[in-house]
């Protein structure tokens, strides 16, 4: 450095080192915590309404929510989930009938794990809709298992029984079947298989048709207009 | 004053064109070549980029003097660390969307070359006026940069530009220019032309200093 104003720069202490690398620590930790308090309550705020604007359109219908646990063999409505708890929502009109259960599920994709939001309806035993929550799925390709709203619209009235299963586009013959992307099978292939899968997981756990948990009147996850 | 304001003027606009970060000096490549498959991620990296890069370089340059020259490096990645994070936060609370498509690449404008670079040589040394002009050049040639990248590999790979369709249904996509050989190909193109700009240049200039010889 040919900007040194005194020739003893270079025998600095070592006690000014350390001094000076503390210093920059402490300010900066200061400022990282201030702007994590600052900005943490619109964060929470922004997940909360994704998640419910997510279950609001995986089951068309539903005006209310509240978030469900499978605890001691049962379903119960609850805000907290303890350790290997998922949580899972239940979806109520406006007079607080149950209409559908929105179900998280995650798994492999192509690239990243695809994690997702799906719709079902016990009674008939559908799948109402699908709505990915996070996906690293290549740009143009396999990103279109949200952009492209043909696949999408798959899981709008989708038979789960006895498994969905995925076709090349256009092949489509039954209740239960998905027309894959072209371009994106692996992807198409993956969400179907979550779906599938953690369909698997949780079909023992719910409660038969008809006797769903009932809605939590001051459950706070669901009812009011803000989260 | 006068030489003063045309001094910090020709430190702000060699980083948009002669010495831009990119197309000349070839830093910060990992951003560049990551996040350019649409404009508007393109355009919010760089927005990112230019808060750490002007933020980093004021406090640099400010405390110049107090940071000693063995642990400067040290103190140089505290400060645009610092000023990465609170970007990171901040675009999470203001717009989730974007920061989910950028996904790692917020966290790593630490690693950005061209950021500790610019502290090292120059506001490390400067004065704070000339080291927030320096900054704010770089910073915005780097965020030309990275727009006109992200929105050619968006024009020809998608059709459309901010995700509005330009060419209506009949547009074949050229989906390689959204993946990652499609930043390649793109910025091989660019620096191409940059590289043949300034040979032009250096033979007109020389043209012109024949000219003038034989002239007078």
């Amino acid at each position: 450095m040919s900007q040194d104003k005194s020739p003893d720069s270079n025998e600095v202490s070592s006690a000014r080192l350390v001094l000076t690398l503390a210093l920059a620590g402490l300010i900066s930790g200061v400022a990282i915590i201030g702007i994590y308090e600052f900005t943490l309550p619109t964060i929470t705020m922004n997940k909360a309404r994704e998640l419910r604007e997510a279950v609001f359109k995986v089951v068309p219908g539903v005006t209310q929510m509240q978030q469900l646990v499978y605890r001691d063999g049962e379903l119960i409505a609850s805000t907290e989930t303890g350790k290997d708890e998922q949580p899972m929502y239940a979806g109520y009109d406006e007079d607080g009938i149950f209409v559908g259960y929105a179900i998280p599920a995650a798994g492999p994709g192509f690239q990243d794990t695809i994690g997702l939001l799906y719709g079902f309806e016990p009674d008939r035993r559908l799948v109402t809709g699908m709505e990915i929550l996070e996906s690293r799925e290549t740009p143009g390709l396999g990103d279109k298992i949200y952009k492209d709203a043909d696949f999408v619209a798959n899981f709008k009235q989708l038979l789960i029984d006895p498994e969905i299963v995925v076709v090349k586009k256009g092949k489509k013959t039954g209740p239960n079947v998905v027309d894959a992307i072209t371009g994106a099978t692996i992807s198409s292939k993956a969400v179907v298989r979550i779906i599938n899968e953690t369909h698997a997981e949780w079909s023992q756990r719910l409660p038969p048709a008809g006797s769903e948990p009932p809605l939590v009147e001051t459950a706070p996850a669901g009812t009011g207009e803000g989260p | 004053m006068k030489k003063n304001d045309n001094q910090s003027y020709d430190e702000f606009i060699k980083g948009i064109w002669r010495d831009n970060p990119v197309f000349v000096q070839v830093l910060g490549m990992c951003p560049m070549l990551a996040v350019t498959n649409s404009a508007i991620n393109a355009l919010a990296m760089g927005m990112a980029t230019f808060f750490v890069l002007v933020g980093s370089s004021f406090l640099v340059s400010s405390l110049r003097n107090w940071i000693p020259k063995q642990v400067r490096i040290s103190c140089f990645i505290i400060i645009i660390a610092t000023f990465v994070t609170v970007a990171d936060y901040t675009l999470l609370a203001l717009v989730p969307k974007v920061h989910k498509e950028l996904g790692a690449f917020i966290p790593l404008i630490v690693a950005n070359c061209m950021i500790l670079g610019r502290q090292e040589a120059f506001a490390s040394r400067y004065p704070t006026r000339l080291a927030v002009m320096d900054a704010m050049g770089m910073a915005l040639g780097f965020l030309l940069a990275l727009f006109s990248l992200g929105a050619i590999r968006e024009i020809l790979g998608d059709g459309a530009l901010f995700g509005v369709n330009l060419f209506g249904p009949n547009f074949e996509p050229w989906i390689i220019m959204i993946l990652p050989p499609g930043g390649f190909l793109t910025l091989g193109v660019i620096l191409l032309f940059f590289n043949w700009f300034k040979l032009k240049k250096d033979e007109f200039l020389e043209q012109v200093a024949a000219a003038e010889r034989s002239g007078s």
